[in-house]
């Protein structure tokens, strides 16, 4: 297989992946395609399966059932292959704390046979800018320079793939930005990202997203899909509301989430016209404004997770 | 209102405490069926007045006082003459090896002397490796021997001094004349102190990975089964080295244990030894989940194989099925091989043997360290 016919193969193409730890079923029939150079957003509640997935992409679990390939290598029987050619950032910091910057890459170039190795080192601690700290146990770094060590030591051998495990968990916005204006430039580098995340402004950055609940890929497309696919309509009330007037609007016929915002109610359900009429006497109170309103990924996925609950139960 | 001590808040702390016992099952079983187990199993096996020590008898005469002697040795329960060597050397070899106790030479003249009563002797060499163990059989000799020679006699002691004899026992206690424990005792530490460390230090090797997290992201990188145990276990290997010298070094100018034989021979079953030390720690890394559990679990391997393998108790003390349990720990061969060719001078012929049985054991923890290790995270 000559490149130009390899870049046309998904980067990630796995179908039935499935993940069983003991009785439970963790990882339940997920197909999963991401074409080369495509940031895929993973989005589910805790205990969704999202780690367990891109373990069994990555080829640190050992699928139950399912097949499919990653890179263009079986997901089954090439693990080994496929470790070289991707990057993986685990959620908790796993470099080794009681090295320094330098050492640590020294030990991640050395592993992955990097040469010449000194250079590739000093490259990536001009990158990111810690050539004068490369002294620096790692252990001393703050969240945010932890995670881009992490990132900066996983890319080092130039992965055709990228899997990032709530890479930003605990980092300050600034540092998100930055570490997602670093994701896309890879991107565009051509190197494909899947990456775990329960926020949803970062949900937004990514070229698609799937949403996993419960071990099951329940939505996968661009946020514009997702959000029209769900079929939510939302309005937004404007106005103060008594604590009885909420518990009752959230009772109503029709309503399936109410979510304050400041001081106004977004109001959320799949039929628009049994939401109007409950919305309807609310309306008709001179202090109280009602309008139509734009759903937010995060009520799709609420609707999702309440979903995915009822049906687990 | 806030008291010293809130009865209500201990209990709440007892509950919490006992309930993170019940759940830590290495811990509750190390509480209730490892006292137990090593109750009954040291209980059983520890002997500290051994019997039935294995001993070869060189008689040159086949005369029935000869023979009135053998039997009545035997019949004292200390020794079991289990072999008839047909020359010295080759009585020699056997004492060099470890595989008697000792060796009872009756002269040829003996039964002449007996009948003449011209002061008969009967040469016992004990191996004096270990001066505790044949204490109780050396005792043991004179008096026994008499009454069956007088018996053959067809006489009764009617005194305590007839009781006694004529005959007299010369007794040499070879590699250890002057009965120094050290000389038994320092070659000895030198593996229970090698054991310690090494199996303890190893044992941490994968917990502690697993514990800070590094583990997943090894397992991840490009990195085989094979090369992360040799990484992990080789560097302690050298930590090994560096104790070793310093402990020969100490046995030498501190405690002056004799060093009699060859050091290359010396240092390649130490090797080998410690080898087969770091790959059973790295085998218990497999095992455990945390740190806390290979702690354990190395203590739990480390105190059977204190009391079984000889070190502080005689091996041949013991009965058949503790010395079958003793022969399963590393540090009882290299007590062998190390107290041979320290103390004994013995050469690799005689000792091949069980340098063979320690070596036997660094494929073996390899292997099942190996076949252990989870290269995935299932």
């Amino acid at each position: 297989m000559n490149t130009s016919e390899n870049a046309l193969v998904n980067a990630i193409d796995v179908r039935g992946l499935t993940k069983r730890f003991g009785t439970r079923t963790v990882v339940d029939n997920v197909d999963l395609s991401v074409a080369p150079g495509e940031i895929v957003g993973f989005l589910g509640p805790n205990g969704s399966g999202k780690t367990t997935t891109i373990r069994l992409i990555c080829g640190l679990l050992t699928p139950d059932a399912g097949e499919g390939t990653v890179l263009g290598l079986d997901v089954r029987t090439q693990s080994a292959a496929i470790k070289r050619q991707v990057g993986y950032m685990t959620q908790r910091f796993s470099f080794y704390e009681d090295l320094t910057i330098e050492e640590n890459l020294t030990f991640v170039a050395r592993l992955y046979g990097l040469k010449p190795r000194a250079a590739a080192v000093a490259r990536t601690l001009e990158g990111l800018g810690l050539s004068s700290r490369k002294d620096q146990l790692a252990g001393t770094l703050s969240g945010g320079w932890k995670q881009r060590l992490a990132l900066a030591a996983c890319i080092m051998h130039e992965p055709r793939l990228l899997l990032l495990d709530e890479p930003t968990a605990g980092v300050d916005p600034k540092a998100r930005r930055e570490f997602w204006d670093e994701i896309h430039r890879l991107a565009g580098d051509g190197l494909t990202v899947l990456v775990s995340t329960h926020y949803m402004d970062e949900a937004e950055r990514c070229h698609r997203i799937g949403y996993i609940a419960y071990g099951r890929m329940l939505a996968t497309g661009t946020v514009d899909e997702v959000v029209s696919g769900s079929g939510l309509v939302t309005f937004v009330v404007h106005g103060s509301l008594k604590p009885a007037q909420i518990r009752e609007i959230a009772a109503a016929d029709g309503v399936e989430q109410v979510a304050p915002f400041g001081t106004t109610l977004h109001v959320v359900g799949t039929d628009r016209e049994k939401l109007e009429a409950a919305l309807a006497p609310l309306a008709q109170q001179p202090d109280i404004k009602v309008e139509p309103g734009e759903t937010s990924l995060e009520d799709v996925f609420i609707k999702f997770m309440t979903g995915a609950q009822d049906r687990a139960a | 209102m806030n008291a010293a001590l809130s009865a209500g808040r201990l209990g709440a702390i007892l509950a919490k405490e006992f309930v993170q016992m019940r759940r830590d099952r290495i811990t509750f079983a190390m509480m209730l069926v490892v006292p137990i187990v090593q109750l009954l199993l040291f209980g059983f096996a520890i002997n500290n007045d051994p019997k039935g020590l294995p001993a070869a008898i060189l008689a040159l005469g086949q005369d029935r006082y000869t023979r009135a002697v053998v039997s009545a040795l035997e019949v004292s329960g200390y020794y079991r003459f289990e072999r008839r060597p047909e020359s010295a050397a080759e009585a020699e070899s056997l004492m060099a090896r470890g595989a008697i106790s000792f060796l009872v030479t009756i002269p040829s003249d003996f039964g002449t002397r007996v009948e003449r009563a011209d002061a008969p002797r009967i040469l016992v060499e004990a191996d004096a490796t270990d001066p505790a163990a044949s204490s109780g059989a050396v005792a043991s000799l004179q008096t026994v021997a008499n009454r069956a020679l007088l018996r053959a006699q067809g006489l009764q002691a009617a005194t305590k001094e007839q009781d006694e004899g004529s005959l007299s026992f010369v007794v040499h206690r070879r590699y250890n004349p002057e009965g120094i424990t050290q000389y038994n005792i320092v070659p000895g530490l030198l593996g229970v102190i090698l054991q310690m460390t090494m199996v303890m230090m190893t044992a941490m090797a994968l917990t502690r990975e697993i514990e800070r997290g590094t583990m997943e992201n090894l397992l991840a990188m490009p990195a085989t089964a094979s090369e992360i145990m040799l990484g992990k276990v080789l560097p302690y290997l050298a930590v090994g080295c560096v104790q070793v010298a310093v402990v020969l070094s100490a046995a030498k100018l501190l405690f002056g244990v004799p060093f009699l034989g060859g050091l290359a021979l010396l240092l390649g079953s130490v090797l080998i030894f410690v080898l087969a030390l770091v790959l059973l720690g790295y085998t218990i890394s497999t095992v455990a989940r945390t740190q806390l559990q290979a702690m354990q679990l190395t203590f739990f391997f480390f105190l059977p194989s204190l009391l079984l393998s000889g070190f502080m108790f005689p091996f041949a003390g013991m009965p058949g099925w503790a010395q079958s349990l003793g022969e399963l720990f590393p540090l009882t061969h290299f007590l062998r091989v190390i107290r041979a060719i320290m103390l004994k001078g013995a050469g690799l012929d005689d000792v091949g043997r069980e340098v063979f049985y320690l070596a036997v054991f660094v494929p073996a923890y390899a292997g099942l360290a190996l076949m252990r290790f989870r290269s995935t995270l299932d």
